[in-house]
């Protein structure tokens, strides 16, 4: 799971094209608060234990506890400067780094995406890093006998209906569940889980597979996006004459 | 930390604080002071510091290894045997980066009774097909697509490798980046060919509100998953000819790990896709109740229109997923669109503003769509879409 800035609520300084993040509140990725949700539902229909991992600043813990609070049993949290910068194949073999060494599991379930970088990258690259198949944009899970997974997958079109032996790694898209609001018992409860914090030592990847230094990709120049223009905007005191200038408009533009 | 400043060697000149898309460096004294959790390592800093007091550490490039690489490819999703739009886009996008590069353009088509195709994506710019057409390849699944893919690249070593950003791509492409160890950029909106011959990728983030430049630079080859409906298709040319070449795969059952038991679709029957159509009403909270809906679908039908929504109502269940338009939706860019009680969040914008025309219709006559609407009418919806509906009306009639 992934700490995020309420991207709905980023601003964009007109005068300097600057993203105005002060005062943006973080939180838990929404997407990710689904995978979380379906985790604990999950362990209350069929026993286990429900793991929490993120990479971030040292703030992000405060979207684990949001998550031990909702009814995780513990936390992980990998943290260090030398994580910073990562892209998604650094996250990726960061996280899958930790996730390999917590073996045995049944299920990874990663949020779909983040709201802030919007690649959907992450989760299937874990499940390559920990050579387990993936379904992604998963609306539906059903645990079959405890060998299986059968889950709805989210396509194009509608869904499909795919099965597959445990373990696998799900991404979890809006419709899976409404994740539950943590009570206070759960608030107070979280702090006293544990919450294992662990740096790049000891993770123990090498330096050129983690942060910055570890990433495929480089970000060369960001930029504000180009602003479409409006055209004309008229009040429609009278509902008929707007409509009809309308008409007239796109008659003359020829699209209708 | 992979960002070093020399305060030393900082004049203090402040360029880098104006250059700073993200608010990560302040004034501290006659220095600058970096705070690095807003910090993204973008580097537009380091590029404007006159006396290259900030650097980053950054990974080196074997340019050697790097000019193995040659030729576009660009794969091409089918669905039940037929091609997506979206592979005619990326041919065709393709088929401009091949000619910036004077390399070769390659499409890559795999699935099951597919063969047939071949000829349209060379009609449309390809210079060769290399065409994977088995059984296993009838459903998508993660664990056969990413063999056929990665085993075809690594051997062939093209310089690029695009696909389109669908479910199906966007599963299929992190994949192949990781086991690969390539980089991968997902959902890109602009694509070019810098100087140096790198692919230049061009990504909205932060919801839209920002948009980032994205290279690899270190490993080939650089792979991006490509947004739908940003670049038009070309127009075919049936005399263009091109080498087709038809490839087997071994793929033993067990290395399929997922199983596709079902397919369901979703787009029910009367409800045109919104991605496809040349016209879209879409339709907001201003709706108020499912059962206005009516309203927008009558206008559509009069147009031959597909009905969209955006998220709000969405998430309400009054349009099925298929119909969302916007960053978490379809991207769409039909000719027409027509936005009836949508205010016209950021979110919603990134999904439409590429479209040719595009007409709000709202009772707020501060809402942000009016300020990409070509044409706004500031009223009540309720009274417009009527009397624009018979207008409409009058107009066919007199066809």
């Amino acid at each position: 799971m992934k700490q995020v800035p309420e991207v709905a609520e980023v601003k964009i300084n007109p005068e300097t094209g600057t993203l105005i993040r002060d005062g943006v509140p973080s939180i838990l990725n929404p997407f990710d608060e689904i995978a979380v949700e379906a985790a604990i539902q999950l362990k209350e229909q069929h026993g286990g234990e429900v793991i929490v991992i993120t990479m971030g600043p040292p703030q992000a813990k405060d979207a684990l506890y949001k998550a031990l609070a909702m009814g995780a049993d513990s936390a992980v949290h990998l943290t260090d400067p030398r994580f910073a910068g990562a892209d998604t194949w650094a996250t990726a073999r960061t996280l899958a780094k930790q996730i390999g060494k917590m073996k045995p599991f049944d299920l990874v379930i990663c949020g779909k995406q983040a709201i802030d970088g919007d690649t959907a990258q992450v989760g299937p690259e874990i499940a390559e890093f920990l050579g387990i198949p993936q379904i992604c944009y998963v609306r539906h899970i059903e645990l079959e006998d405890g060998k299986h997974v059968k889950v709805h997958r989210e396509t194009d079109e509608g869904y499909e209906v795919v099965r597959a032996r445990l373990p696998v790694l799900l991404t979890a898209t809006k419709g899976l569940n409404e994740p539950r609001l943590p009570n206070i018992m759960g608030i107070m409860k979280a702090k006293k889980k544990p919450l294992e914090v662990v740096d790049a030592d000891t993770l123990g990847l090498p330096e050129d597979e983690i942060g910055l230094k570890g990433s495929p990709t480089t970000v060369r120049k960001v930029f504000p996006p180009e602003k479409r223009k409006g055209g004309m905007k008229i009040e429609a005191e009278d509902p008929r004459e707007a409509a009809r200038k309308l008409v007239e408009f796109l008659a003359k533009k020829g699209v209708i | 930390m992979t960002l070093l400043y020399d305060r030393e060697t900082c004049t203090g000149c402040m360029l880098c604080i104006k250059v700073c898309n993200f608010g990560a460096i302040s004034k501290d004294g006659d220095k600058v002071a970096f705070d690095l959790d807003k910090c993204v390592l973008c580097g537009s800093c380091e590029e404007v510091c006159p006396v290259n007091a900030i650097e980053i550490e950054r990974r080196t490039v074997d340019k050697e290894k790097i000019a193995e690489y040659r030729d576009v490819w660009v794969y091409c999703e089918t669905t039940d045997g037929r091609l997506r739009n979206v592979a005619l886009e990326l041919v065709t996008k393709g088929r401009e980066l091949a000619d910036k590069l004077g390399e070769h353009l390659v499409a890559l088509l795999i699935g099951y009774q597919v063969e047939h195709l071949a000829e349209h994506l060379v009609h449309h710019g390809a210079d060769k097909v290399v065409v994977i057409d088995e059984e296993v390849f009838k459903d998508y699944t993660t664990d056969a697509y990413t063999i056929a893919v990665t085993s075809l690249i690594a051997p062939r070593k093209p310089a690029v490798v695009l696909f389109g950003a669908t479910n199906n791509g966007r599963d299929l492409a992190p994949r192949v980046a990781a086991r690969l160890g390539l980089g991968l950029t997902a959902d890109c909106t602009g694509l070019d060919i810098d100087d140096e011959r790198q692919l230049v990728q061009t990504r909205p983030a932060f919801g839209g509100n920002i948009m980032a430049e994205i290279l690899c630079p270190y490993t080939r080859p650089q792979m991006a998953t490509v947004r739908p409906n940003v670049f038009k298709p070309s127009e075919p040319d049936p005399t263009r000819t091109g080498e087709v070449e038809r490839v087997n795969i071994n793929i033993n059952p067990v290395q399929v790990r997922t199983r596709v038991l079902e397919k369901v679709r979703e787009i029910t029957e009367g409800m045109r896709s919104v991605e496809e159509a040349d016209i879209v009403v879409s339709s907001g909270r201003g709706i108020k109740d499912p059962s206005n809906l009516a309203l927008p679908k009558e206008l559509a039908d009069l147009l031959g229109a597909a009905v969209g929504g955006s998220r709000p109502i969405v998430d309400l269940g009054w349009l099925p997923p298929t119909q969302q338009v916007g960053q978490s939706g379809r991207t769409i860019c039909p000719r027409l669109y027509i936005a009836l009680g949508i205010s016209g969040a950021i979110q919603h914008l990134a999904g439409m503003s590429s479209s040719d025309i595009i007409v709000a219709i709202n009772k707020d006559p501060e809402a942000p769509i009016f300020e990409v609407a070509d044409f706004g009418i500031v009223g009540d919806l309720f009274e417009v879409v009527p009397a624009l509906i018979e207008e409409i009306k009058k107009l066919q009639a007199t066809r």
